[in-house]
């Protein structure tokens, strides 16, 4: 097929091609990186944000490309600012029926509030979410269970900005409202139900750990962390002892902690790193996990959090679970819906990355009457 | 032009086939106890030689073999109960699922065989299993008029072992300290034990078996670069070279003379690769047997000894910057 000469050619004179072929291709094709790194960025550069003294290695790093986006859901929220009363409007306590949370608020402040919450909660299904498809004169009945859990949840709501102050205020006032957790969505993302046991055939520790699952956040660690640390006032996250020399039997000795206990105080921290897309190191210093004198500022408001998610669980959400139908319950003990610090944070720092969620609604911040400045 | 030397290779480069070797017969009845036809495998030959089998089991091989495998079966049945005997899940979840130790609340006791018991039977299996195995190197060590140098090499192994299953356990009054039979389980052990016991890091035996895993490492790639380094002049027959040094032996110590004016001898290397290989479980075992028994929080035992530095002043948060400015929202 090719000339002769050709073919005699390089018969009489062999050369090893692939050496420098190999060569030239691994260098060129590094040379090619190397300008489209330098040209177009590194799509996996890195920023760290600092958390402890120098020397420290206290950092949480993150992906640019994350770091720099804009949560979503940002844009799509919808406010609206009060209207200021002049102090002889009627009330709507006075103008409509079964008003039990809200009646301190003017008719025109009372409507916002439900026009906002429909677009935060039910946008697509409107106001018959709630009231169901009657007159509006009917709207003071209780007979749709999403009205009987939404007035609920106004009062967690109210509860979380007056009694946690110092934890959804901690670093600036933002606050909550309904939409930090729901998002345009009926039903709020990231909520857990129990799980535990996850293994058959087995008791004790074996029954709750070394399996996949949401709840160990695809870990062998204890599924059962949120269950234990996050609905019970009395359960007690820390596992260290503070000398250097303590007898006793760990799980026996009362105050002496055991291996399984540490490994499902792990799982939670876990869940609580995931939550807010941080690392250990954002409240801790990894060396001595336990030390009082080397936790940062974070450590103390994740502390209140979760008091604050237990006094949720607690007063608000789990008693709810008779209200609700069936299909809103747990997929395998059928226990209520119930909330936890990625239901709010979603993966960020500060949820919303610190939107103010309250100034447009002092509705929301006090049990009391508004206050509107 | 070839830029490619015939010993830059990662594969053994000579592989000798032939008339399968039976090995030495001196007392008529050696040959009794070697099983299984000896084969060639080209793969193997890659890596060592190329001649698979006979193996010599004995009693101890067979014990040994024996109680391994009813070890991994009583694990794997465990495993398999576990996900309702499915097995697919069984498969997805391979590396998640374990055989745990007792739960705390049994103490030394005979525990429940759902909660811990099957652990316990099936650790009794292993440590026959192990102890016939250290035996068997033992045994097999004497009969070929060997020095016991392998045997005294997988017992500091098996000194971590039963640290870790056995003393310190029964130490701390509890079956529930033993390590779970399971891939990410075990894993989570590791982390959990050194966070429960406030750092491992500070406990200065776990840094004397991180000194000598490391230092066996460094050890093993100069040994095994220098050696093949001098593999055209013969490097690779060391023992020959022990006693009778070649210009290979004399290369490589002039080598490493010259780089940092000391050098190993063809002997003495092999001395300091056993070392820092055995001594790395040894002082590892140490430490996990201090840990709980003697030691209860190393960070603070650390500082009582002085080698945890402390920060004196302030931490200086406020100059740490916010996170508006981490996520590019402030001016």
């Amino acid at each position: 097929m090719l000339p002769k000469w050709f073919d005699q050619w390089n018969k009489s004179n062999p050369t090893n091609i692939f050496g420098p072929a190999i060569l030239v291709g691994a260098v060129g094709g590094a040379l090619f990186v190397a300008i489209l790194l330098i040209t177009w960025g590194n799509p996996a550069q890195t920023s760290s944000m600092q958390t402890g003294p120098r020397g420290t290695g206290m950092s949480v790093p993150e992906f640019d490309v994350s770091r720099l986006a804009p949560d979503p859901t940002i844009e799509a929220y919808y406010t609206e600012e009060p209207y200021v009363p002049e102090g002889d409007e009627p009330l709507a306590r006075d103008i409509y029926e079964n008003v039990q949370v809200l009646g301190d608020l003017t008719e025109d402040n009372f409507n916002r509030l439900m026009l906002a919450m429909t677009q935060w909660v039910s946008p697509e299904q409107g106001c018959a979410y709630c009231h169901g498809n009657v007159d509006i004169e009917e709207y003071g009945q209780d007979n749709v269970y999403t009205k009987v859990v939404s007035r609920r949840m106004i009062q967690m709501t109210q509860n979380l900005n007056e009694g946690w102050d110092a934890h959804v205020n901690a670093v600036a006032e933002v606050g909550v409202n309904c939409y930090t957790c729901h998002r345009g969505q009926n039903v709020p993302s990231d909520i857990w139900f129990n799980v535990t046991p996850v293994n058959e055939r087995v008791d004790g520790w074996a029954a709750v750990q070394n399996r996949a699952t949401s709840m160990s956040q695809s870990t062998s660690l204890p599924s059962s962390a949120l269950e234990v640390y996050l609905t019970d006032y009395d359960s007690q996250v820390n596992v260290h002892d503070l000398d250097s020399r303590v007898a006793g039997v760990p799980g026996l000795t009362e105050g002496v902690h055991t291996i399984q206990k540490t490994e499902m105080t792990y799982s939670l921290m876990n869940y609580f790193s995931n939550s807010l897309g941080v690392n250990c190191l954002f409240c801790h210093n990894s060396r001595a996990f336990y030390d009082p004198g080397q936790y940062t500022p974070q450590w103390g408001i994740a502390q209140l959090g979760r008091q604050m998610v237990i006094e949720m669980n607690q007063e608000y959400l789990i008693p709810l679970r008779d209200t609700y139908p069936e299909n809103r319950l747990g997929p395998i003990y059928g226990d209520a819906p119930k909330a936890a610090c990625r239901t709010c944070h979603k993966g960020y720092q500060r949820p919303l990355q610190g939107m103010n969620m309250t100034d447009d609604w002092p509705e929301l911040v006090t049990t009391d009457a508004p206050v509107y400045e | 032009m070839s830029i490619k030397a015939e010993y830059q290779n990662i594969f053994t480069q000579v592989q000798v086939q032939g008339t399968p070797e039976w090995g030495m017969d001196d007392s008529g009845q050696l040959l009794e106890e070697r099983v299984g036809n000896p084969w060639f495998s080209k793969l193997a030959g890659l890596f060592g030689n190329a001649q698979i089998g006979p193996i010599y089991l004995g009693w101890t091989g067979m014990v040994s073999l024996l109680t391994g495998a009813i070890w991994f079966v009583i694990v794997g049945l465990n495993m398999l109960a576990q996900v309702g005997y499915s097995f697919p899940e069984f498969i997805r979840q391979l590396f998640w699922l374990a055989l745990e130790p007792p739960s705390p609340e049994y103490g030394l006791r005979i525990p429940p065989l759902n909660d811990g018991g099957w652990y316990i039977i099936a650790s009794f299996f292993l440590l026959v299993s192990v102890m016939t195995w250290l035996l068997r190197s033992y045994l097999l060590a004497a009969n070929h008029k060997m020095g016991k140098h392998v045997f005294w090499a997988f017992a500091s192994a098996v000194w971590l072992f039963l640290v870790l299953g056995l003393f310190r356990p029964i130490l701390m009054g509890s079956w529930s300290e033993a390590v779970p039979y399971g891939i990410f389980p075990h894993l989570d052990w590791t982390t959990a034990f050194s966070i429960r016991y406030g750092n491992l890091y500070y406990n200065p035996f776990h840094c004397l078996s991180i000194v000598f895993l490391y230092g066996s490492v460094l050890l093993f790639c100069m040994h095994g670069a220098t050696i093949l380094a001098v593999t055209r002049y013969g490097g690779d027959r060391e023992l020959e070279q022990i006693y009778d040094r070649g210009t290979a032996t004399e290369r490589a110590a002039l080598f490493w003379r010259w780089t940092m004016g000391f050098n190993a001898t063809m002997e003495g290397i092999h001395r300091w690769a056993i070392w820092f290989a055995m001594l790395t479980p040894i002082t590892g075992g140490i430490g996990i047997l201090l840990t709980g028994t003697v030691v209860d929080n190393w960070f603070i035992w650390a500082q009582e000894h002085n080698f945890a530095p402390m920060y004196d002043g302030a931490y200086g948060y406020e100059d740490y910057g916010s996170y508006e400015a981490f996520i590019g929202k402030e001016n």
